[in-house]
């Protein structure tokens, strides 16, 4: 039976990592909340953005925009979005594995794959996979800015116009509630296309200056509101994971408690049964 | 007030949704001079100059706000306003280019170092770009 004292010791280390857990609980709860709303608000610009493209899309210009042609994939590139940091539960993993699913799918038809990181996390596990890596950045925090991203969105852009890319693919986490989060892929370019909705007629935008630079203009936009919207989104999801990882956490830690204050409360009575039992004989001795 | 004599106005960034409501008229900075637009505008799409966002309000009203540039969309009935949250100059777009594609270079290698002189370019032309900003806001209030 382990000593008395080393069980207190265990005790109050458990108990401060509890501590620790809870903290981190209740912090990320509350920055899950701020990423939420700041989800919600990305909403309205790609909303209309899409919108307007699908307008585009039903109009005619003479010219027709690369990031609307299809072109046979010989290479793809693909934007993969993680977390910076740690201790969130299967999230980046979860990410990880269905970009590996699909650098699989890809490469078995033959195409080469390109990628962009995005998130430390990202960064660190792909390094060791000696993949052409064009644009990586970390450290995006809790409030990913758009300005953060355009860098990291033009490289990939760039490849695309110059064909070393043919597709170009992102990966990230989906948040449908606090529970649950799954990795969604989603394809930039070539441009999917929808429905313009309300418009039925023949007719076509007055462009100024002209419709190549525009086209090109909201486009891109578009492509950069997209990974916008999806680092916002993977944040939201980090927090959520986090909160309930670390929940988790904090109930293991309440139980490990518990068993250890048994075994504690058990050594304890053993010491002071055999103390009693040594007075006793020792009295009958005398 | 009729349907028809007033136009939807909405102002939208990447980072929220600015302004959505109706208006007699809207004002805005396009690449080659402010356009007013009134209802029934014939469809129209343009780049945005950094500047001011104008909003008359069916009530006689004015609301004022500020794009650092964009894309404006209208159609006969609605005015969308794409506005950049950013603000966005060329070469500065190009120095993030080049800092991100450095930094993925840096991973591959092993030690992440930040690359000073991209980032005091990249700095630099932000600030540039947000001075420009600032002057124009003082020229307009003064």
């Amino acid at each position: 039976m382990p000593g008395t004292k080393e069980i207190r010791t265990k005790i109050a280390s458990v108990k401060s990592t509890q501590k620790i857990t809870k903290a981190m609980e209740m912090v990320a709860a509350s920055k899950m909340r701020r990423a939420q709303d700041r989800m919600r608000l990305s909403r309205p610009y790609a909303e209309k953005i899409r919108i307007v493209i699908g307008h585009l899309n039903k109009a005619n210009p003479d010219y027709r925009h690369p990031f609307l042609v299809e072109r046979e994939p010989k290479s793809i590139g693909i934007i993969v979005v993680s977390s910076d940091r740690g201790l969130c539960g299967a999230l980046n993993t979860n990410v990880f594995k269905s970009t590996l699913m699909l650098m699989r799918e890809w490469q078995g038809k033959g195409a080469k794959v390109n990628l962009c990181l995005l998130g430390n996390k990202g960064v660190a596990f792909f390094r060791r996979l000696g993949l052409p890596i064009l644009a990586s950045i970390g450290g995006l925090g809790d409030r990913p800015h758009v300005k953060d991203l355009l860098g990291s969105v033009k490289v990939m852009l760039d490849a695309y116009r110059e064909g070393t890319i043919d597709r170009l693919f992102i990966v990230n986490a989906q948040f449908v509630n606090t529970m649950t989060q799954k990795p969604v892929v989603t394809q930039l370019l070539p441009v999917e296309t929808s429905d313009a909705g309300d418009l039925q007629e023949h007719w076509d935008y007055i462009y100024e200056p002209n419709a190549a630079e525009i086209i090109d203009g909201v486009l891109m936009r578009y492509i950069e509101s997209q990974v916008y919207r999806s680092a916002v989104e993977s944040v939201a999801c980090e927090m959520a994971a986090r909160m309930v990882a670390m929940k988790a956490a904090s109930d293991n830690a309440g139980k490990l408690i518990g068993d250890l204050q048994l075994v504690y409360n058990k050594a304890r009575q053993a010491a002071i049964t055999k103390e009693l039992a040594e007075i006793v004989g020792g009295a009958a001795a005398v | 007030m009729a349907a028809d004599s007033t136009i939807h106005c909405d102002i939208v960034s990447a980072e929220g949704e600015i302004f959505s409501g109706p208006a007699k008229m809207v004002f805005v900075p396009a690449a080659q001079g402010e356009i007013g637009i009134a209802p029934r505008h014939a469809p129209l799409l343009t780049m945005i100059k950094s500047g001011e966002v104008r909003v008359q309000l069916p009530d006689g009203q004015e609301q004022f706000f500020f794009v650092g540039g964009g894309t404006l969309e209208i159609q006969p009935k609605k005015v969308t306003v794409l506005a950049d949250t950013a603000v966005r100059a060329k070469d500065m777009d190009e120095a993030a280019a080049v800092e991100a594609k450095q930094r993925a270079e840096e991973a591959l290698k092993g030690n992440i170092d930040k690359i000073e002189q991209a980032e005091a370019l990249a700095e630099l032309a932000r600030a540039a770009a947000q001075l420009k900003m600032i002057q124009k806001l003082r020229k307009i209030k003064g």
